[in-house]
């Protein structure tokens, strides 16, 4: 069976998702400008332990390999490392996204005694200034200290995760230094217009010209991790590390703090709600959503039908697409010929969907270092 | 009966799967995730998938080939194999 075949099996779908990201609170004490899931406030519907340990067991039934556990912050939950450690002595492998305000001495020395656990620490710049900007004043500082302490407790190759902004994406070679320095694994990932990214993107995503550059540094870098971000960006030639496709309800989805099913990660709006997790349980919702079913037929070119490079970028993400107000036929706002930008200017009346829930905090935070 | 040494890999000794890898049946054959090295892996024909999974009842991947294919399958699951070994998605026994 050819690759192109295998890609075509992908995209109608697997029998269960290759991993899911599971988002284990809203709640966070950080108040970063761009976060996908409008996080802040933990919503008092949030799962309670013994359902959170009940839906990892069908996680483990169903053969789920790994399952990125992200927030919020996850480490704010009290029964955190019970729900990361009922995972792995199931053989249901941990990668958890964390700001690492939590990770003191004793937690990290905690976390290196787990095996299948992959820890993500997450800064947007390479030094204070930049990163702070994005993230909060005194945020990169303790994201620093959380990378000492991993390394202290002799954790293994952590992964350093950046989002690419416009200013970060001028830093990727000090990115690389700084994973260099602590042995640890780079991770680049796009900047979604998704939750309150949706009020910064306009501002902070990449230009064409920088995105150019991007996907050049990341072909020379097969080994930087991407989470499969850049496949828009494909369409400049060889397909970078990667699927090189939407997941999206066909290999992958989302389970909020709340149950809800989402398509991706970067979908937490009710269109892309395929049910919840409280109503007969994670399977059911996998193998029996309508929305799913729709995800997984064939996708319409639409636009870009008549472009060269269609089959490198399928047009591109859903949830850039919609967070801008764009039509999923049309090409991604990021479209590396410049077609999206063409259609966002043809817009008439921006319409942007705005995120269904939010749970930000309503005053702005400011963190210290302890 | 030898049929072939790919590489480095040892066609003559016995194999079986690795105790860190989950093996999940799809449509298309199976998916492969081993939990050390964080590989997945396609098994991208169920005759493959069925290969890996008896492994373990015989004595040699040779003779295991021989008892499920047919002999002109033979040096192309020897060389499927070689490649799930260099994944780590198989071990020695």
């Amino acid at each position: 069976m050819s690759a192109e075949s295998l890609r075509d099996r992908f995209e109608h779908g697997l029998s269960s998702p290759i991993c899911l990201t599971w988002e284990l609170t809203y709640a966070c004490n950080l108040a970063c400008s761009h976060c996908l899931s409008s996080s802040g406030r933990r919503d008092p519907r949030e799962l309670s332990t013994s359902e959170a340990k009940a839906l990892i067991d069908e996680i483990a039934a169903m053969q789920i390999f790994y399952i990125n556990i992200g927030g919020g912050e996850p480490m704010i939950r009290r029964d955190f490392f019970e729900l990361i450690e009922h995972a792995v002595a199931q053989k249901v492998g941990v990668k958890f996204s964390t700001n690492g305000t939590r990770i003191d001495e004793g937690a990290a020395r905690r976390l290196a005694g787990i095996d299948y656990l992959d820890i993500q620490i997450s800064i947007d710049g390479a030094d204070a200034a930049t990163s702070d900007r994005v993230r909060g004043i005194g945020s990169y500082d303790q994201a620093r200290r959380a990378m000492d302490n991993l390394k202290a407790a002799e954790f293994g190759p952590f992964k350093i995760s950046v989002v690419m902004t416009r200013d970060s994406i001028e830093q990727l070679d000090r990115f690389e230094e700084l994973a260099a320095h602590y042995g640890a694994e780079l991770r680049l990932t796009r900047l979604r217009p998704s939750g309150r990214g949706a009020d910064v993107w306009e501002a902070l995503h990449p230009t064409l010209a920088q995105n150019r550059r991007l996907y050049q540094w990341l072909l020379e870098r097969p080994n930087v991790l991407t989470g499969d971000s850049f496949f828009h960006l494909s369409a400049l030639g060889s397909p970078l590390e990667g699927l090189n496709l939407c997941g999206a309800g066909r290999v992958v989805c989302l389970i909020d703090p709340v149950g809800e099913v989402y398509a991706c990660p970067f979908v937490i709006h009710d269109e892309f709600k395929a049910g919840n997790v409280r109503d007969g349980g994670f399977r059911s919702v996998w193998t029996s959503s309508e929305l799913f079913r729709s995800l997984r037929e064939p996708g319409n070119p639409g636009a870009c039908a008549s472009c060269g490079s269609y089959d490198a970028c399928r047009g591109g993400c859903m949830a850039a697409k919609f967070f801008t107000g764009l039509e999923m036929s049309d090409p991604d706002p990021e479209c590396v010929f410049g077609h999206g930008e063409a259609a966002l200017a043809a817009k008439k009346v921006s319409i942007r969907p705005s995120p269904s829930p939010d749970h930000s905090r309503r005053i702005p935070v400011t963190i210290t270092s302890r | 009966m030898t049929l072939t040494t790919v590489g480095t890999f040892d066609a003559t000794i016995p194999w079986r799967l690795s105790d860190q890898v989950s093996l999940r049946d799809e449509a298309f054959g199976a998916l492969a995730y081993h939990h050390g090295n964080r590989r997945l892996v396609f098994l991208k024909s169920r005759e493959l998938v069925a290969l890996v999974r008896a492994l373990d009842s015989f004595e040699s991947v040779d003779d295991a080939i021989a008892a499920l294919l047919a002999p002109a399958l033979g040096e192309k699951y020897v060389k499927a194999l070689s490649s799930l070994a260099s994944s780590e998605i198989i071990c020695e026994r």
